[in-house]
């Protein structure tokens, strides 16, 4: 056995992958021609299975700060903000997030994954404990890997059974981090932050809720769904990323407490990237701005969620839990039969991620669509229309 | 406070009620290898076995438990830190 035999059973994988003409898990975009199509395998496409939510990526005044960020300040920082320094827009848009959230600290961190690395392994320590969502991102999963904490999961959106676990932590439930997210990014199915929020207070614990999905999609105001249930008050860290809704690439914290302002000179995460370049931080600034005002927007995107939701429950697909713009068609267990669905859905015009497990929450797979506010009802029918073709020949709509 | 067998026989029935089709399990058993279980399965049976010894076993825990025996063990650590 040699270093690199682990690798042969996924290079196996991956031949097979390669054998259907085209590998749904290294898709190549070859033209991006808005937040809503692509061209792809040589083909124009609708894209339904991006986390482009208001669909900010091409918007005239984001791309225009992008550029003249460019211009005036170049293209990469070349190095972390504790050694190489901050850029006055890396601070501009900590203290906007501030603002927004109405939260005395806040900081920025260069990618979403890396907000949550750097509070997971830094926050709790040794003789503290981690109570994590069974269905939490590979993110928070990671983090706790850093953590030096005790980490305990509990069965998703059940919360008698975070209930019974912080009961049986005693007093070190005053020691632990309940971690949950708004909205989940399989099922789009929402976390019960209320009863979350008033049993992590019953036992004095502090909760970080994952808005990753949920910023700029829930809430008047589009922060997320700690506004959207009122307990923004009861939540002591929001973590979020500005690769969904803001369409860009970074992540944040925002929070009542000043440890978070300390914790940038403890979190490694923080301390040994490299910032986020001036285009991203520039666009992110617009972007954030669009959605705090982007009724609208959030308006739209809920409208074609309905839209393409209710379209599929009449062709009879077996849905997520509760409407979202995450939208998931649940499949069989057959990996061939959910790899052909895929790629004729493709080659109908149609772009969705294929989700199999152990990336799934169980053992079956989904194609897992999102909708946009930039989708037009023309572009969701014609989805429906493929979907309705490629599942009335696989059967699988019926099930 | 239960003994180290009392724990070992009542995850043993436990898992037998669980997992119906896993034929002799014993102390030595694997829990991915031999019950046949995937990943997943054995999160879920761990949350069963949680529910019936009232403990929470923490994920940090979970690469030095390979056996029934190393997960009795580990359950017995824990009701006797309570």
């Amino acid at each position: 056995m040699t270093l690199l035999d682990k690798f042969e059973p996924l290079q196996q994988a991956r031949e097979r992958l390669r054998g259907l003409g085209i590998d749904p898990f290294n898709v190549v975009v070859e033209k991006i021609l808005s937040p809503t199509e692509a061209i792809v395998d040589g083909r124009r496409v609708i894209l339904a299975g991006t986390n482009n939510y208001l669909g900010l990526t091409f918007h005239p005044e984001c791309i225009a700060a992008a550029v003249r960020a460019v211009e005036e300040e170049g293209c990469g920082t070349t190095g972390s903000r504790m050694a190489n320094g901050n850029y006055a827009d890396h601070l501009a848009l900590e203290r906007e997030f501030a603002q927004f959230y109405d939260k005395p600290y806040s900081v920025v961190f260069s990618a979403g994954y890396l907000a949550n690395l750097a509070l997971l392994s830094t926050l709790p320590g040794a003789d503290d404990v981690i109570l994590i969502d069974a269905d939490c991102h590979a993110s928070i999963y990671d983090g706790c890997k850093m953590s030096a904490a005790e980490v305990i999961r509990f069965r998703h959106n059940d919360v008698d059974d975070l209930d019974k676990r912080l009961r049986r932590l005693k007093d070190r439930a005053r020691r632990t981090l309940v971690v949950v997210e708004g909205i989940y990014s399989m099922f789009g199915d929402t976390a019960p932050l209320k009863a979350i929020a008033e049993v992590k207070e019953r036992y004095g614990a502090y909760l970080m809720v994952d808005e990753a999905h949920s910023l700029g999609v829930l809430g008047e105001r589009g922060r997320g769904l700690a506004e959207a249930e009122g307990v923004e008050d009861k939540v002591d860290f929001i973590v979020g990323t500005f690769s969904k809704s803001l369409g860009a690439i970074g992540g944040y914290c925002v929070s009542p407490h000043r440890a978070l302002d300390t914790l940038r000179y403890a979190a490694r995460p923080y301390i040994f990237t490299a910032s986020s370049s001036p285009a991203q931080i520039a666009s992110t600034r617009v972007a954030l701005r669009l959605l705090r005002d982007g009724g609208e927007l959030r308006r739209r995107l809920w409208a074609n969620a309905e839209r393409f939701y209710n379209g599929l429950k009449v062709l009879g697909c077996r849905l997520g839990p509760q409407l979202s713009p995450v939208i998931p068609v649940i499949l069989g267990e057959s990996r061939e039969e959910s790899l052909a669905v895929w790629k004729e859905l493709l080659e109908g015009g149609v772009y969705v991620n294929l989700v199999m497990p152990p990336a799934t929450p169980d053992h079956r797979c989904l194609l897992r669509c999102s909708m946009s506010a930039a989708h037009t009802p023309e572009q969701i029918d014609t989805l429906l229309q493929v979907f309705a073709r490629v599942f009335s020949a696989h059967g699988v709509a019926a099930d | 406070m239960k003994s180290y067998q009392e724990t070992l026989s009542e995850l043993l029935e436990t898992i037998r009620v669980l997992v119906p089709n896993a034929g002799e399990i014993d102390e030595d058993t694997e829990l991915v290898g031999s019950l046949g279980l995937d990943s997943m399965k054995v999160m879920n049976l761990l949350q069963e076995v949680e529910d019936r010894f009232d403990v929470s076993i923490p994920l940090n825990v979970l690469p030095d438990v390979r056996t029934v025996g190393d997960l009795a063990r580990k359950i017995h650590q824990l009701l006797e830190e309570q």
